[in-house]
């Protein structure tokens, strides 16, 4: 790093109340995440399965009860999603698109290689492999898969000039994401953790590719976390 | 040559263009450089494969100094 350099984001100052991100503070999130998933569906379900075993009369109420503990999950998960569908009219297979669009692509593709860049070209999003996870990049938000894939942290963040084209906002992203990737992920809102597979189903076909493949990066990078630990446990192992 | 790009609503500007043997040039792009900074800009500079580097002061022998708008979260 070169003496100039500022190691940490300078957006952090916006949000010093946020403890800087870190991998067990994001495992700790995703934990609490899925606690309150169950803490908002359980009590839902035993109160149909309560009404139903003292008066099966009430079906229509125990229904209503089962609706909400499906709904309140899904509407969680639809947030989570939100974060990467494109927000402007130039998303993939879109006919209006932004007049620089070609140009800041350009750029964009300057940034990141062969792989990332047809990914890109196909679905408005970027891969990054990061040092939490594996990253997917777009115009107002990232998708974080940590290191195994099971789940995924979907944050909203974007730079505000709606006047950019989109390669461009996410050219923003992606320079602050590898200039500081902790500070990165504590300034951007967290709007989502849970199965990848929930925030699949809710997007676009044309954006799941970006998502499956964020996913794939996410278990190599477990794969080979596990095979270094257990590389690591040889090594100290008595014979 | 190196060159010191903005982002902005048309891809992105280059603003200024420069090679470490010409005094005059590397003194016009700290000039621009300093006052993207004014404006708010911060200077981004692609260092290898998943890195970037956010420097204060133009950094002369980069290739390229990408200059970009604050991020919040949405």
């Amino acid at each position: 790093m070169s003496e100039a350099a500022i190691s940490r984001l300078p957006e952090l100052e916006r949000v010093p109340w946020r403890p800087l991100a870190d991998a067990r503070r994001l495992d700790r999130l995703g934990l609490m995440w899925t606690g309150w998933t169950i803490a908002h569906t359980l009590p839902f379900i035993a109160v149909a399965v309560a009404l139903m075993s003292l008066q099966p009369l009430a079906l229509p109420v125990a229904l209503v009860a089962i609706a909400h503990a499906w709904i309140i999950p899904e509407l969680y998960a639809q947030r989570g999603a939100n974060v990467v569908r494109p927000r402007s009219t130039a998303g993939p297979g879109k006919a209006a698109r932004h007049p620089a669009e070609g140009i800041a692509a350009g750029l964009l593709g300057d940034l990141v290689g062969h792989a990332p860049r047809d990914l890109h070209r196909s679905t408005g999003l970027v891969l990054e492999r990061g040092r939490l996870g594996a990253w997917v990049v777009g115009e107002v938000g990232a998708l974080l898969f940590r290191p195994g894939g099971r789940r995924v942290h979907c944050y909203c963040v974007r730079v505000n000039d709606a006047t950019l084209p989109p390669a461009d906002r996410i050219a923003h992203l992606l320079l602050a994401l590898r200039a500081d990737e902790r500070g990165f992920a504590t300034v951007a809102n967290l709007a989502f953790v849970g199965a990848p597979w929930r925030v699949r189903r809710r997007l676009p076909p044309e954006l799941r590719p970006a998502l499956d493949a964020g996913r794939e990066l996410a278990r190599e990078m477990g794969r080979s976390a596990a095979a270094d630990a257990g590389t690591a446990l040889a090594r100290v192992a008595p014979q | 040559m190196s060159r010191l790009i903005r982002m902005d609503q048309t891809g992105h500007t280059t603003l200024a263009e420069w090679t470490t043997q010409d005094p005059a040039a590397v003194e016009a792009a700290v000039e621009a450089f300093r006052r993207e900074l004014d404006r708010g800009y911060f200077g981004m500079v692609p260092a290898g494969e998943g890195k970037a580097e956010q420097v204060r002061e133009l950094p002369v022998d980069a290739d390229v100094v990408i200059l970009r708008l604050p991020i919040s979260g949405g």
